[in-house]
């Protein structure tokens, strides 16, 4: 390792074709150990790849279960006591081990360094234990919830969680502790790397926007996830000590729980949802062939977002028993936070105004996610009046309200950004024509699941009965009809992206001819990702200034 | 921080401070002063955490971004509490 | 020298300086996390302390503020011991450094000591609820004391205190592995940036205990037969 450093100039929006090296970060060794003990943040990225996509699929087949059991209104396929455990595995698993972890560890990991013009994170091998303790953390949640499962709902209400539970809440918990310390490692992890490590020249307003989104998702975890720590701890000591700091025969309070989870949770949602979003942000432009609308604005209303989510929380509490005052302020503050969301979505329309759009299929996916995400974010909007919460608190109408932006949301734009940097990933094209399917049939299925829970929420159907009155059963069985179209949807990418890494055309280092330092490293890249420290003297996109080569 | 190194003389008045501090706050709870047992103690808590970290932890010569990541673990702190406790404190005041 | 600097410069680091700049800040941000994740249990404290004042009153009362007051100043010195580790260790007076680590650990084993002397004392008081507890004491008590309050406040006495042992437990083996690094002199006015970061962590532990003193101890008025073993 050489202490002389020399830099080359390296302009953002030129792709200047480097030599394509025989050694990249995927062959450079083989073998299980050079995995399992490698520090470089791109093969972290393709270890996370592979739990997260695991626990999808296992969060998936829960959600099927339950969209079978709700096709007839008497719930013949499984108990209530196994319909509680089912949406319980499926939110628990959803929220900590797919959502959470997955634009971060796996796109935030590979790219940031690539991106800022570093050879990697500012701590390599803290990275690689983050992954571990993931990885053991969702073992251990994934034991509980198989040998006799939790049946509290991913939120763990006290007093059912603390005294009426006859489930493996403990050790749930202590799953879902150990894995929240990976969250905390990896956005500490991240915004040091962003603080000290950027290229020189590459100042904060010359960073890609997915690194904005990064960062601020950053902020979330790294200040939330230690207060979901305590709320955990506390209900397993009480739990197990029968100490009761939430028992009110004990002067306890259930909603000190309430309080402590949500300040949590709520800004969690913005940790799935803002490096999404950051990723359309980068989407956009590159198929729009015009720079973005409003860098500055949109910089700052990823931090702003960061910010105002830490305000909201009791509006999860608005039916619970707080002070009507206090639901009152946090009414008001709710609708504060939709507004920088709202600058998001100006500004991508903005930039596809008048530009010169190809919807290749990660445009697809971004597309489909400012609709789906616009229309989520307007339902909150709704929830954050305390008139109509009183009302479709605790229906399907919150339930198609979160999965509108988390699914619609966060998972398409996880999708856009998985088919976007594949080539770069691994160096290979996937069929234009199965992932352009993919996207189709995902956006349908996904609105016929969904926009009937709206109906229904607000025709009165409550959310967590295994059981519903005949005279939804229509609205249900569409839903559940969307539903298995949406799983084709999703199966549908496994087979055609892994076929690509066999039979893919080779993608060259610029496929999509996107700005950005990542774009100019061979695709895959080399294990140091850069042979020469660039100097970035240019804005992150330069779409509008020339044509450039190369679009796929 | 990798620059300057604080000399020991700062460490032993510092130390010496942080001393008296605890003494002093004792010693207060002794005296008759009703609810402001909590409020003098906590200030003075304050004053010998505030010391702890500027000199004993080199806050005062550390970067930017270091006071960054205090100044925000505290002030989230602070909306945690404060937030919260507006749910607690107002809720006496509505009368059904 | 430039081989001491080759083997501690990491791979993906520019040079030395932005090294110690990124491992400092990686731990400020870290204990950021810790003020959240203690200051959570202090916000559940808060509110019901708020709610039940003369009830937690009553429960601060009966706490050990001999040995809690002892703990402190041990606790405080052993923050200096500390910093004059670091210090000994930047200017190379290695005899220093290890009499001021070891000074360390001692003091801190001396605080663990201390506690759990504490602890087998509150047994000793009935303080312990769910385990040895007489509601009968509290209610006696003029003014009446709630017992369910005062074991709430006793809870999460255990549990704030308990939280701060498990961080001191987890201090003390790192320094352990300070001396270790020390012996094999891997602590040079070169190579300080571990005992650096793990003396940011120790004070941090140590301003936990400051601000846990007032709030669990100090709360109402004593006397000074409140003081004893």
């Amino acid at each position: 390792m050489s202490s002389t450093i020399t830099t080359r100039f390296v302009p953002q929006a030129k792709a200047r074709p480097p030599r394509a090296p025989e050694v990249n970060y995927l062959n450079v060794a083989y073998g299980v150990k050079s995995w399992l003990l490698t520090t470089d943040h791109k093969r972290i990225a393709i270890l996370y790849l592979f739990t997260v996509t695991l626990m999808f699929f296992l969060g998936g087949a829960a959600a099927t279960v339950i969209r079978l059991n709700l096709m007839t209104p008497t719930g013949e396929l499984v108990t209530a006591d196994t319909y509680n455990k089912l949406f319980s595995a499926h939110g628990i698993i959803m929220v900590w081990f797919f959502l959470v972890p997955v634009v971060p560890t796996v796109l935030g990991n590979f790219l940031l360094p690539l991106m800022i013009g570093a050879r990697d994170l500012a701590f390599p091998k803290l990275n690689l234990l983050s992954w571990y303790i993931f990885t053991i953390g969702a073992v251990i949640t994934l034991w509980a919830i198989l040998a006799g499962g939790v049946d509290t709902g991913w939120t763990f209400y006290t007093p059912f969680s603390t005294r009426s539970a006859r489930t493996n809440v403990i050790p749930t918990i202590i799953g879902i502790f150990i894995s929240g310390f990976s969250s905390i490692l990896t956005g500490l992890n991240f915004i040091v790397t962003m603080h000290r490590m950027r290229a020189p020249g590459l100042t904060w307003f010359r960073m890609p926007l997915f690194l904005w989104a990064i960062y601020a998702g950053s902020i979330i975890l790294v200040l939330a996830t230690p207060v979901l720590a305590v709320a955990l701890i506390l209900i397993g000591v009480e739990r197990a000590w029968g100490i009761g700091i939430f028992d009110p025969e004990l002067g306890g309070d259930p909603l000190l729980f309430q309080h402590l989870f949500w300040f949590y949770s709520h800004p969690v949602v913005y940790i799935m949802i803002l490096p999404a979003m950051g990723v359309v942000t980068e989407i956009i432009p590159c198929f729009a062939r015009k720079n973005i609308y409003g860098y500055e604005f949109v910089a700052a209303s990823s931090v702003g977002i960061a910010v105002l989510s830490f305000f909201v929380w009791a509006h999860h509490m608005f039916v619970a028993g707080q002070s009507v005052y206090s639901a009152m302020i946090f009414s008001a503050l709710s609708y504060l936070v939709a507004v920088p969301s709202g600058v998001k979505v100006f500004s991508w329309t903005a930039t596809l105004y008048k530009g010169s759009v190809s919807l290749r299929t990660p445009m697809l996916f971004a597309v489909g996610f400012i609709a789906l995400f616009t229309m989520g974010g307007l339902t909150g909007l709704m929830l954050a009046a305390l008139g109509v919460d009183m009302h479709v608190h605790d229906t399907y109408f919150i339930i198609a309200h979160f999965h509108f932006i988390m699914v619609g949301g966060a998972v398409m734009g996880y999708m856009g950004g998985l088919h976007f940097w594949w080539p770069k990933m691994t160096g290979r094209m996937y069929s234009e024509f199965l992932s352009k399917l993919a996207a189709l049939i995902i956006f349908v299925g996904f609105m016929l699941t969904f926009l009937p829970q709206f109906v229904l929420g607000y025709l009165g159907m409550p959310r967590r009965y295994h059981v519903y009155p005949p005279e939804f059963q229509i609205l249900n069985v569409m839903s559940s009809a969307g539903a298995s179209i949406l799983a084709v949807g999703y199966v549908l990418p496994l087979f055609y992206l892994i076929w690509s890494l066999y039979g893919g055309k080779p993608a060259g280092p610029n496929p999509w001819g996107a700005t950005g330092l990542e774009w100019q490293t061979p695709s895959p890249p080399p294990p140091h990702n850069f042979d020469e420290t660039p100097i970035v003297t240019t804005a992150p996109y330069e779409y509008s200034l020339e044509e450039t080569d190369g679009v796929g | 921080m990798s620059e300057s190194i604080t000399p020991t003389r700062t460490y032993y008045r510092v130390f010496a401070t942080l001393i008296a501090l605890t003494l002093l706050t004792v010693g207060l709870s002794f005296l008759e002063l009703g609810a402001w047992h909590t409020t003098a103690g906590v200030l003075i808590g304050v004053v010998k955490a505030t010391l702890v970290a500027l000199f004993f932890m080199h806050l005062l010569h550390s970067s930017r971004a270091s006071w960054l990541a205090v100044l925000a673990g505290l002030f989230w702190l602070l909306l945690l509490m404060t937030l919260t406790l507006s749910d607690y404190l107002t809720r006496p005041m509505l009368a059904y | 020298m430039a081989s001491a600097n080759y083997s501690i410069l990491a791979h993906h680091f520019e040079n030395l300086e932005q090294q110690r700049e990124t491992e400092t800040m990686g731990m400020w941000l870290f204990l950021a996390t810790e003020i959240l994740i203690f200051g959570a249990i202090f916000t559940g404290y808060t509110i019901y302390r708020v709610r039940y004042p003369r009830d937690f009153e009553a429960a601060s009362a009966h706490l050990n503020l001999l040995i809690g007051s002892i703990n402190t100043i041990v606790l405080l010195s052993s923050s200096l011991t500390m910093a004059l580790s670091v210090h000994a260790t930047r200017v190379g007076r290695q005899k220093m450094l290890m009499t001021c680590l070891t000074l360390t650990i001692v003091l801190g084993a001396t605080f663990l000591g201390l506690k759990a002397l504490e602890y087998y004392s509150d047994y000793e008081d009935f303080l312990v609820p769910g385990l040895r507890f007489r509601p009968g004491e509290w209610t006696e008590l003029t003014p009446p004391a709630n017992p369910q309050h005062v074991q709430l406040m006793l809870a999460f006495y255990y549990i704030m205190t308990g939280m701060h042992a498990v961080h001191m437990l987890v201090g003390m083996g790192l320094l352990v592995w300070l001396v270790l690094r020390a012996r094999q002199g891997m602590l040079t006015p070169v190579r300080y940036m571990a005992i650096e970061v793990i003396g940011l962590y120790w004070h941090f532990v140590d301003i936990v205990w400051i601000f846990l003193l007032p709030l669990l101890y100090l709360t109402g008025t004593h006397h000074g037969s409140d003081l004893h073993f």
